[in-house]
């Protein structure tokens, strides 16, 4: 206050300068108390927004694994998908307010006719597009100052030129995003499955697994089983952006370290299927509707081939091309009557027919019911009770083989009625080889398929059994269905003398340089306690059902292509003609045609199993397929140079267990 | 004679080195600043020359402030009301011509300069309110009815510039007035009843004089935390600056709030957040200092003036440059609302540094002529 000297010709001023100056000091000692909250008490605290302002955490995306067949080729990859985004403030003429003076428009309405041109959209497209534009102008909306997704998956040419043309397009980007791409497209779709934006209420679950809104996700088959190993872990990066947004240089010492994870790559998995057989099986296929085949290695549980008819694209549903195609692609899906979502191998459960035979006359022989040259009249069908039990001809005297080779009701139904091969029995039997149970693929929803025992039907049928349903037991018709895959395994352990083992799909997991991170090796499920002398005695009736006069499957036989198998011609439970499905009703009440079998006949190495849903008689439209399988196996295998053991010179004489002359 | 007195004399023995020197500090701090703020604008835009345009008005008003202070300020005092008149009519003018910027029509364009007459307003009622207190010795307290002419005198450009709208320089006139009036020896009744009157006319202000977004500024003021994105953003990023900057400050061009573009307004209204960041608190501190420093010393200048008029126009300009700190480092660290007041010789701009120079003119106008024994200017 020294500062201030008083003089005397102002004394109205004079008492006042003082005061006048203690306010200003007051006044500056307020300013100085805020700032030293500011700056020094809430310091730190204003550092930290300082730098949470300037410093961005981006994530790194990762790859997704790639799925690969047993020899290599690419089953399921990642592509880039090329999206357009424009920002409909900067390129619609409707949002300049100044649109109508040539020099304050800040939209040069040329851009958009120019941007149209390039992309070449219909018509239609381009219309509602110009609207949806507009309507966003029109609105309050703060989109229209952000970029929006005009168009997704726009091809390479389209993105060369908008490239070329990029400094005459401002404020048209475009940005790829990794789409799933299935080179393959409907060739194996239901076992490799599809990609599938993650809901919301997986993404709850899954938020601690990193997943973030739009990811997508395995959503059946093997992308939804082996998600965990496919989807990789995504990086971050600490990067420095201005308040508008833009990457700007590092600044030294003002974020700690770690400034960067790297992403880690998904695993890439080898699977037992190989994709060439899987593309001829689709071909052995072509002549027939719908249905499932199954290749199995009898020696390992591995799973050559797997296919399920009708099949669809799964780069439809996995996006890419925008969710107009996935919408589509799923109505489709869901609104054919073939049920082209099912997997027919794995989610399906059928009534096995005849194809069962071998099994029930497995049961009886373990049990000593039955002499293996036992023998009974077949006049063409039975009468028990009430009912009359139909065989498919008259088949005269017949005894075990010739029961299974020539696919004789009479004779199994004489086993359930005469010789008391009863429900159970026979149920047990199934069961043993892994029938009317789940394998454990663990890929997509399995049906457990059923044995039905005499308590299971004595439930159903309200405390009343019938002795009629054990002769439908007996024939694998009634209450009895299996899966394509079950049945392939089952013949499979009746192939290599009673081993079952654990279905495998995926051989190897792998990382993205190759190196292999965990191989799997067969496993078997249990060792069917049968004796080796009857699993021949059945061996010896499938090579005769193919390869001997009167055997169903005799005409199917493909010279060179040595297989033991039994038809099936499995009876449906009959719709009734009702509204729209009329007319296809004739067609969903045909019975179900089955061939099971292995190859080749001697040391066998694969088994297959071929349904043909509502085919008919399976000896003409399933065994056919059947045979061009195995054949293209043959080709394959051999052209490979696989893991085929010498192909038999013995080529038509069944397994060594069949021992002297068939 | 314009020129009364030996001025070479008087300039060597009676030159104001403390008022040359702070201010002289205080404009050098300011390009200095104004080079680290503008500097993002290097190879973007032609702001970032924008310091040197600085440096030109600094010695042009430098010029100007030196044949303002050659001409012996009892001239100002004889022309006083043709000065305020001049201004009014000037404010006047800026509603016929007046352009627009960003909603608030305050400059007149002069073929490529621009020209904000409620800038040199202030002067001119500082220079007015002199006259008449000059004018109307008292001996006994004043009473509101003394003191309704320099409130009439002051609420004619208030409110003028008001409506342009301009909240901060309307704040200015009625803040430099109060200091003026608290010069003078006004009955404590008297000051109680001001403040009843005051009190209850700010509803009525709120409601009818202030524009929607001046009502915002306020509201954004009163919960900051609010809208931080829209009407919040400068408030809130300039605080946040500031704070960055600690006790020693990030240094000179590394204040990142400012390189990173969180600092909108940094060349005009927002330098301080700059200076803050790059300074810290001691930086801070100082600058406040020197300020002060300016102000309190404008007041001992006053005591010094041998009249009336130089003693209340030191207090008027000093009130000019310590209002406009105060405010706008208040409004930049949050304790005032955001209402566009620059701060001295550090925002750019040629109409607020010549305006500030003026007034810093006058001080050493008063100042220098504290011991004349020159008998008054007789009529020119």
């Amino acid at each position: 206050m020294s500062l201030v000297v008083q003089r005397s010709d102002v004394s109205e001023f004079r008492r006042r300068f003082r005061w006048i100056a203690l306010g200003m000091v007051l006044v500056f000692f307020a300013l100085i108390g805020r700032l030293f909250q500011l700056q020094i008490l809430e310091g730190a605290e204003n550092a930290a927004i300082a730098r949470e302002n300037i410093v961005r955490r981006v994530t790194l995306a990762t790859t997704r694994g790639i799925i690969r067949d047993r020899n290599g080729k690419t089953l399921a990859a990642s592509r880039p998908a090329y999206n357009l985004y424009v920002v409909p403030e900067k390129i619609t003429v409707e949002c300049d307010p100044k649109r109508d003076d040539p020099k304050g428009r800040k939209v040069d309405p040329t851009v958009w006719p120019r941007l149209m041109n390039y992309v070449s959209l219909g018509d239609d497209e381009r219309s509602r597009l110009e609207l949806m534009l507009k309507n966003l102008c029109e609105s309050d909306s703060k989109r229209k100052f952000q970029q929006i997704l005009l168009k997704e998956d726009i091809s390479r040419d389209i993105v060369a030129t908008l490239k070329t043309h990029e400094a005459d397009l401002p404020f048209v980007e475009v940005v790829p995003v990794p789409v799933r791409y299935y080179p393959f497209e409907d060739v194996g779709a239901h076992l490799l499955g599809y990609m599938a934006e993650v809901d919301g209420e997986k993404l709850s679950q899954l938020r601690g697994a990193g997943y973030v809104e739009g990811d997508r996700i395995g959503a059946t088959g093997i992308e939804r089983a082996w998600e965990s190993y496919l989807h990789g872990t995504r990086g971050w990066e600490k990067v420095f952006v201005d308040a508008k947004g833009r990457r700007r240089q590092r600044v030294d010492g003002v974020i700690e370290e770690p400034r960067r994870v790297d992403p880690i790559p998904g695993r890439d998995l080898r699977l037992t299927i190989d994709a060439d057989l899987q593309k001829a099986i689709g071909n052995a296929m072509r002549g027939e509707l719908a249905g499932g085949v199954a290749l199995i290695d009898v020696r390992t549980g591995r799973i050559l081939g797997l296919y399920s008819k009708p099949s669809y694209d799964p780069n439809a549903l996995s996006g890419g091309s925008g969710k107009q195609v996935i919408r589509d692609a799923f109505r489709r899906l869901y609104s054919d009557p073939l049920k082209p979502a099912l997997d027919k191998t794995i989610a399906g459960a059928y009534p096995p027919g005849s194809t069962f035979k071998p099994f029930t006359a497995l049961a009886a022989l373990e049990k000593g019911l039955i002499n293996p040259r036992g023998a009974t009249q077949c006049r063409g069908g039975i009468t028990f009770g009430k009912r009359s039990f139909r065989c498919t001809h008259v088949h005269g005297p017949v005894e075990l083989h010739s029961a299974i080779a020539r696919s004789c009701n009479v004779y199994f139904y004489w086993l359930a009625s005469e010789l008391g091969v009863g429900m159970d029995v026979i149920a047990e039997m199934g069961q043993r080889f892994g029938l009317g149970t789940r394998t454990g693929i663990g890929v997509s929803a399995e049906a457990s398929g059923r044995m039905p025992t005499r308590a299971w039907m004595t439930l159903r049928n309200k405390g009343q059994f019938r002795l009629g349903f054990g002769l439908n037991a007996a024939i694998g018709q009634g209450a009895t269905t299996v899966t394509v895959l079950q049945l392939a395994l089952a013949y499979a352990a009746l192939a290599n003398g009673g081993t079952l083992y654990q279905p495998q799909i995926v051989r190897a997991v792998e990382t993205s340089a190759g190196t292999v991170v965990q191989e799997f090796t067969p496993r078997v499920r249990r060792q069917v306690e049968v004796s080796p002398e009857n699993i021949t005695l059945v061996q010896k009736a499938l090579f005769a059902g193919v390869n001997e006069e009167g055997g169903t499957a005799r005409k199917a036989a493909i010279a060179g292509v040595d297989v033991s198998g039994k038809t099936g011609t499995a009876q449906v439970s009959h719709k009734l003609a009702r509204g729209a499905e009329a007319e296809r009703v004739w067609y969903f009440n045909r019975e179900h045609a089955w061939f099971a079998g292995y190859s080749p006949s001697r040391a066998p190495e694969v088994a297959v199993v071929v349904l043909v849903e509502h085919g008919g008689a399976g000896a003409k439209h399933a065994a056919p397929v059947a045979m061009d399988t195995v054949a293209a196996y043959n080709r394959i295998f051999r052209d490979r140079g696989g893991p085929r053991a010498g192909t038999s010179a013995a080529g038509r004489t069944p397994a060594k267990a069949a021992g002297g002359s068939p | 004679m314009i020129l009364g007195g030996d001025v070479s004399t008087r300039a060597k023995d009676h030159f104001d080195w403390p008022l040359f020197i702070t201010v002289a500090l205080i404009a050098v701090l300011g390009v200095v600043n104004l080079y680290s703020a503008t500097s993002v604008y290097q190879g973007v835009s032609s702001r970032s020359e924008l310091y040197i345009s600085q440096i030109y008005w600094l010695v042009l008003g430098g010029i100007f402030g030196g044949v303002l202070v050659a001409i012996d300020y009892r001239y100002f005092e004889r022309f006083g009301y043709v000065f305020y008149a001049a201004s009014i009519f000037a404010l006047l003018l800026v509603f016929v011509f007046g352009k627009d910027i960003r909603g608030s029509v305050r400059w007149i364009d002069f073929g490529g300069f621009s020209f904000q007459p409620s800038e040199y307003s202030k002067i001119c009622l500082v220079i007015a309110l002199s006259k008449f207190l000059h004018d109307d010795p008292r001996s006994e307290g004043r009473t509101l009815k003394d003191l309704l002419i320099p409130a009439l005198l002051t609420a004619v450009p208030a409110l003028m510039i008001l409506k342009q709208p301009d909240l901060g320089t309307a704040m200015i006139h009625i803040f430099v007035f109060l200091t003026i009036a608290a010069l003078t020896r006004v009955k404590w009744k008297s000051v109680v009843l001001f403040g009843v009157t005051v009190a209850s006319a700010l509803p009525i202000i709120w409601t009818y004089v202030l524009h929607d977004y001046q009502r915002d500024r306020v509201t954004v003021f009163l919960r900051p935390e609010d809208d931080i994105h829209h009407r919040g953003w400068h408030a809130h990023h300039s605080r946040v600056a500031i704070g960055d900057g600690g006790i020693f400050g990030s240094g000179f061009m590394k204040g990142t709030q400012n390189q990173f573009n969180f600092i909108p307004d940094q060349y005009t209204d927002f330098p301080f957040p700059i200076f803050a960041e790059e300074w810290g608190f001691v930086g801070s501190v100082f600058l406040l200092m020197l300020y002060t420093f300016l102000a309190v010393w404008s007041i001992r200048i006053a005591s010094l003036a041998k009249d009336r008029f130089g003693a209340v126009l030191a207090v008027g300009c000093g009130g000019i440059l310590f209002w406009h700190a105060i405010i706008n480092v208040g409004m930049t660290s949050g304790v005032l609302p955001v209402v566009g007041v620059t701060l001295p010789l550090f925002s750019y701009g040629g109409s607020s540094i010549t305006t500030m120079l003026m007034s810093v003119a006058m001080l050493m106008n008063v100042s220098m002529r504290r011991y004349s024994v020159a008998p008054a200017p007789d009529r020119l």
